[in-house]
């Protein structure tokens, strides 16, 4: 049988509808596509693509149960490295990592790993019904500091061990930036409250609305009866660009934006927790949280969403799969320009003016690609004089996050590196005995899956010290 | 889901409760706060620490009744319960090297106030309190303010009670007259706080406010809650959730302070209206 060049196509709602809802915007797989997708999958002999995968799933594995219409045992197969498959199935950069290794991709187009994912996760979930059994406790207990991505993972490794976990919280809601920060219409928050559901089940026990490095410190943890503490206190903290205007109303970092959209839902009609939403908006950057801020001011309601982004399009380090996206809903993408002010409304006859103070515009300079920088990202110049006004009502600063540094500042011993990142070995070990870290608390702000990486490493040591 | 233990009306807008939360109550220091969601679909609002008990396990909240959150949560009877409760958040006041101290305090800002009077009288320092209310039915927490002060002033607005006018007429009295203080604490409404720093200003004395800002998460994380500090002729961006509360009053952009925190104005007062009304129905 000839192999189909291409992958199968993921069915997506129609861009000119899902501007306007937050459902989510890719459709998933039926099981017919499933299985013929599956069959593109040469289960070479190297299995290059395991080793493409942060938290290595046995690919050509559980593709193979698809073939035979094993959904099940294909999920059972993920299950064995992932913890949250569902999540990754969605949000992976799989084009990078997994598809990117692919052996079929040499000729044709890669097997879609992750839809492939996606598609046994959400079969499990809409078909199995038993909760996962606990295991026998060790009798060892274990605390994960934060719900994300790299916690999660780490607490569901363990737990399947048989260690007692209990994750922290800061938050009212466990996930963390599978909450707060990635939208509904990318990764649905039911979604990810199943698979915390699965953790709860394996007998995690989570804690929300304790801070760490306030309501309790890591040292308290041990005092209580921990004997590991792992940290995936994630990089919460935005900046800015240090430009005039900053502070005005109307200017939100994205983190904010899309907190109050996500996790306070804001979206919702007739919230409780308030959001700009209408008007003209300016995004500044062009990562993945960028698209999204982007992405969630349409379909709050803006009539006009810039993306601002200073390099061109070949540097956008967004995921390809997401600026095709934002492009079809009518994205506008101002490249090669980089925001020099925001301007704000200012009536000097009248100073109680409820106008005064708004934003209504974003002075922007146009720039040029010049020499390659350290990273070999050509660096770009402003090009004099072409300063140039978007008319917007709302501007989000997307240009990054720094770890918090709560933890830090409370825990003796616990070294930093010159950016606020925890300083680890190669099991994720920090300067302190038996603190574990890993995700953005360590490198900043990252991808869901490298953070879930580092909870798989992390665990494994954490297990292996626990043993000695 | 955190208990409301007591609850004690102040005056007809402000609210005294003290919700079981032994975590909090085990850390909390004066000028920390919390925040809280009175239920599932609340909103996120930060609240001032008014005072705690480590025995009870019990962190007392003071809050005036100012949109529908507010509104929300004045509904709720002791022995009900909130469904978020987190702290302690911010930096506490800091009261090293501080022998003489005057607290100044404005309206549902004196609740705040308290804990921090109480707290360097228990130390031992010379403690001046100016506490200011619209009017005499608004005064709260007098007898409390009393006890722990070396010598206080009463204001009202009108004069209804207390002596006439506002904060900035006694402190600048002692002022003039050479009376001198480590320093100068003042929680209240901004436009109190400002005026506080330009009183304070003539003579060097150092002031510490402490700011309320619209916040999220209260760990740093949103950055809604920034404010500009003007730090020898440089403009510096401060979380107010981590950073503070307490700011140096001398850096403080209060009118940017006060632009900010009436970004929601309109939508707050709608969804006041809302809530009230619905009360009203009910």
């Amino acid at each position: 049988m000839a192999i189909e060049p291409k992958k199968h196509e993921m069915s997506t709602q129609l861009p000119e509808v899902r501007a306007h809802n937050f459902d989510e915007v890719a459709l998933g797989y039926t099981r017919e596509i499933a299985m013929a997708e599956a069959q593109r999958c040469l289960n070479c002999k190297n299995q290059p693509c395991v080793n493409g995968c942060p938290v290595n799933v046995h690919i050509p594995d559980f593709i193979s149960k698809i073939k035979v219409g094993d959904f099940e045992g294909a999920y059972k197969e993920i299950s064995k490295s992932s913890s949250l498959p569902a999540v990754c199935g969605r949000v992976c950069p799989q084009e990078t990592q997994c598809e990117s290794k692919c052996t079929l991709g040499v000729k044709f187009e890669p097997v879609g790993i992750g839809r492939l994912e996606r598609f046994v996760a959400d079969w499990h979930n809409a078909h199995s019904e038993r909760a996962p059994e606990m295991p026998k406790s060790n009798g060892h207990k274990v605390a994960v500091v934060g719900s994300g991505p790299s916690g999660l993972t780490c607490a569901g490794d363990l737990a399947k061990k048989g260690y007692r976990v209990t994750v922290y919280e800061a938050l009212h809601t466990a996930g963390g930036v599978l909450v707060y920060g990635i939208p509904e219409f990318r990764l649905p928050k039911s979604i990810v409250a199943k698979e915390v559901d699965t953790l709860r089940a394996l007998g995690v026990d989570i804690e929300p609305n304790v801070v760490i490095g306030k309501t309790l410190t890591v040292d308290e943890l041990f005092d209580m009866g921990y004997e590991a503490v792992f940290i995936g206190s994630g990089a919460g903290l935005p900046n800015f660009m240090g430009i005039p205007g900053e502070s005005l109303k109307g200017v939100y970092s994205a983190n904010e934006f899309l907190t109050r959209s996500n996790l306070m839902k804001a979206y919702r009609s007739d919230p409780e927790t308030p959001i700009m939403k209408g008007g003209n908006v300016a995004v500044v950057g062009g990562g993945n949280v960028a698209m999204d801020a982007a992405r969630t001011a349409l379909r709050l309601g803006a009539d006009k969403v810039y993306i601002v982004y200073r390099r061109s399009m070949e540097e956008l380090p967004a995921r390809k799969e997401e600026v095709e996206h934002a492009m079809e809903e009518g994205i506008d993408f101002q490249l090669l320009c980089n925001p020099v002010e925001i301007i704000g409304y200012e009536n000097s006859e009248n100073k109680r003016d409820p106008k005064n103070g708004f934003v209504t515009g974003i002075k922007c300079i146009r720039m040029e690609l010049g020499e390659p920088d350290e990273k070999g990202r050509r660096r770009p110049v402003p090009v004099n004089g072409s300063e140039f006004v978007l008319d917007v009502d709302t501007v989000i600063i997307s240009i990054g996050t720094s770890p918090n540094p709560l933890i830090k500042s409370t825990t003796e011993g616990l070294e930093v590196n010159s950016r606020g990142g925890i300083i680890v070995n190669e099991d994720g070990l920090t300067s302190r005995d038996a603190v574990y870290a890993g995700g953005d608390a360590v490198t900043g702000a990252a991808t869901v899956i490298s953070a879930m990486g580092a909870g798989k490493t992390a665990a494994k040591a954490i297990d292996a010290y626990l043993n000695k | 889901m955190y208990k409301i233990v007591t609850k004690k009306v102040l005056n007809p807008t402000v609210t005294q409760m003290e919700i079981e939360a032994p975590l909090v109550a085990n850390k909390a220091k004066p000028g920390q706060f919390i925040i809280l969601r009175v239920d599932r679909e609340g909103e996120r609002i930060p609240l001032t620490i008014a005072g705690a008990n480590k025995e009870n396990g019990t962190v007392k909240i003071i809050f005036q009744i100012v949109g529908a959150t507010t509104e929300k949560l004045n509904q709720k009877q002791a022995g009900e319960y909130l469904q978020d409760f987190v702290g302690p958040l911010g930096v506490a006041t800091h009261t090293n090297g501080i022998k003489k101290v005057c607290i100044v305090g404005g309206g549902v800002g004196c609740a705040i106030a308290l804990p921090v009077a109480q707290e360097f009288h228990a130390l031992g320092a010379n403690v001046t309190g100016i506490i200011g209310f619209r009017n005499k039915d608004l005064v709260i927490l007098e007898d409390e303010f009393r006890t722990c002060s070396d010598k206080l002033f009463l204001m009202t607005d009108d004069g209804s009670y207390g002596e006439q006018g506002n904060v900035c007429l006694p402190l600048t009295k002692m002022l003039e007259s050479g009376e001198r203080f480590d320093m100068i604490i003042t929680i209240g409404p901004l436009i109190m706080m400002k005026f506080v720093v330009e009183a304070a200003r003539p003579y060097g004395v150092p002031v510490t406010a402490s700011m309320n800002p619209i916040m999220i998460d209260g760990t740093g994380m949103c950055g809604g809650c920034r404010l500009t500090l003007n730090q020898n002729g440089k403009k510096v961006t401060k979380f107010a959730c981590v950073d503070g509360p307490d700011f140096n009053g001398y850096e403080i952009d209060f009118d940017e302070a006060m632009s900010r925190g009436r970004m929601y104005a309109d939508f707050e007062h709608h969804a006041y209206e809302k809530t009230c009304n619905l009360f009203r129905k009910g």
